[in-house]
């Protein structure tokens, strides 16, 4: 490990003002740690932001605010997020494993990195980590990188589960930085690889996620999220789907939907939410719109079987959230 | 490179140590502190071997630094009996055969621990699901599924 200076920080204002000048943002570590033992990740000085009080999980009259630094145990475990977004819970106890669930906040996992095996190995060429260096997955071993929103430059999925479920309920990130506070949907943190793999999110030198805000709506309750992998736990996705679904009368009025382990980034299901409103809830609505999934697919030598497997993913999910609640 | 100092408090004895900042708190114990039960078998995340209780909750001490925990209470698998009676669960791994090699087992059992005082061993479905943090390279789950389960019943 390269070494690094360490402040712990007091408070926001401190830890902004020591972000921008150079530090980087530690909360659970469970994802710099491991990539700074690599030297994947090399930076000169840690920003602890432990202390800050943005640990807090509460309602409010429209939603749930989650603070950034809320572990995904604690969020897993609480009242209100079982009660208001059962989808959070299932889809956060599907993710690492009850160790990592303890260490790991909310705001790292948002920003957590890609696991592409290539990344993480020093002298293989890797965009993402240097730069013009190329990619070794697209002629290598590549059966769990991504199948939508690739480009030549990278094809790696990203791995977070949560973002899949938050971008799916339409959740908002809150963001605190030099210039004050913002705020945008949770899906446009992420950028697409394009020529500029090694740019991930659209944050800003020294900008905090404070907390997210995942709103309230109709098809809370009728929510799922189904992960697929190598082995039945403690394993990354190969493709899962985020569905909620709002059905009165037995005809579909709002879908919400959201695919992982397929995509560079949390891939929400547009076409196929348009296409189910006003349909039916059966079998035959959830195969007429999987194919809408796929569009846009380009396979990999080693991924192919993700363009069946997601379509299967997806007809699996729906068939369950329709019969939740 | 500068030294952090830190104050811990581990199975009960209050250590002051400075250590370079890149010291997880895995290393810590291991190297630091002769505390060698912690086992190391990833140092990623991706097995269990070196779990902990870390102010009661259980975590991968290979994915945390010592400095970011001043003023904690950590227990490890050496202060897990007290004196020579064993925990309940030390005392069932041995008698359900819980392990081979024994590698697992320090984080096996810390993990164990947690997930009794969890209430996640109600059953063995809900053990393997809340027991997945930890690999066995020696295949023991069945063994330790049952040493879990007999404690689960016997504190019932
Ligand atoms: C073996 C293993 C298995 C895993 N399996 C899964 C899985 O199945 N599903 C899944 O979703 N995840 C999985 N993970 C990933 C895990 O969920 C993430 O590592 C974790 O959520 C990251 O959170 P952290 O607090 O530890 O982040 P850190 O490592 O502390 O930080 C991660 C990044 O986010 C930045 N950061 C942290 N907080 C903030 C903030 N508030 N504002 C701005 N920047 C911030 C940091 O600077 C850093 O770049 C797994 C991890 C491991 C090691
Ligand atoms: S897929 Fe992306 S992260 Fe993996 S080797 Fe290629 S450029 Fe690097
Ligand atoms: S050594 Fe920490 S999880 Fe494997
Ligand atoms: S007993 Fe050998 S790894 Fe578990």
């Amino acid at each position: 490990m390269t070494p690094f200076a360490y402040h712990a920080s007091p408070d926001e204002q401190d830890a902004i003002a020591s972000a921008v000048a150079g530090g980087r943002y530690i909360a659970g570590g469970t994802t710099l740690i491991d990539l700074m033992r690599e030297e994947v990740e090399e930076p000169k000085r840690l920003i602890d932001i432990n202390q800050l009080p943005l640990h807090d999980i509460r309602e409010t009259a429209d939603g749930l605010v989650i603070g950034a630094l809320a572990r995904m145990a604690e969020v897993a475990a609480h009242p209100a997020v079982a009660r208001m977004q059962p989808l959070l819970v299932e889809t956060l106890l599907e993710g690492a494993s009850p160790q990592l669930r303890n260490m790991a906040s909310i705001g790292g996992n948002l920003l957590q990195r890609v696991r592409c095996p290539y990344f993480r190995t020093l002298d293989a060429a890797c965009n993402k980590r240097r730069p013009g260096s190329g990619c070794a997955a697209i002629g290598g071993i590549n059966h769990n990188h991504a199948i939508l929103g690739t480009s030549d430059h990278c094809v790696a999925t990203h791995p977070s589960d949560l973002a899949v479920s938050l971008v799916a309920l339409g959740a908002v990130v809150r963001i605190r930085g030099p210039q004050g506070l913002r705020e945008f949907p949770v899906e446009a943190l992420y950028r697409l690889p394009g020529d500029t793999p090694h740019l991930e999110h659209t944050l800003s030198p020294g900008e905090l996620i404070v907390e997210v805000f995942v709103p309230y709506g109709p098809y809370a309750q009728r929510a799922r999220y189904l992960k697929v992998r190598d082995r039945a736990s403690y394993e990354f996705a190969l493709v899962s789907i985020a569905a909620a679904l709002e059905i009165d009368a037995g005809v579909v009025r709002q879908a919400r939907l959201a695919a992982g382990g397929v995509a560079t980034r949390p891939w929400r299901l547009a076409a196929c939410e348009a296409a189910l409103v006003g349909q039916p809830a059966s079998q035959a609505t959830w195969r007429k719109v999987a194919p809408l999934s796929v569009a846009g697919a380009r396979p990999l030598s080693g991924n192919g079987f993700k363009i069946e497997l997601l379509q299967r993913t997806l007809v699996r999910t729906l068939e369950l959230a329709g019969e939740a609640a | 490179m500068a030294t952090s100092e830190i104050e811990l408090t581990i199975n009960g004895h209050l250590q002051r140590l400075s250590l370079d900042p890149r010291t997880s708190l895995l290393d810590m114990l291991r190297e630091h502190l002769a505390l060698h039960g912690t086992k190391k078998g990833c140092d990623q995340g991706a097995c269990g071997a070196c779990t902990i209780l870390l102010d009661g909750k259980r975590i991968n001490s290979c994915l945390t630094l010592a400095v970011m925990h001043n003023g904690a209470h950590i227990t490890t698998i050496e202060g897990l009996a007290n004196g020579a009676e064993l925990h309940p669960l030390q005392a069932a791994f041995i008698e359900h055969d819980a392990f081979q090699c024994g590698y697992c087992t320090p984080g096996q059992i810390m993990s164990g621990v947690a997930c009794l005082a969890e209430g996640h061993a109600a059953s063995p479905e809900q053990i393997k699901a809340w027991m997945s943090g930890n690999i066995c390279r020696c295949g023991a789950y069945p063994g330790i599924v049952s040493a879990i389960t007999q404690t689960a019943n016997a504190s019932r």
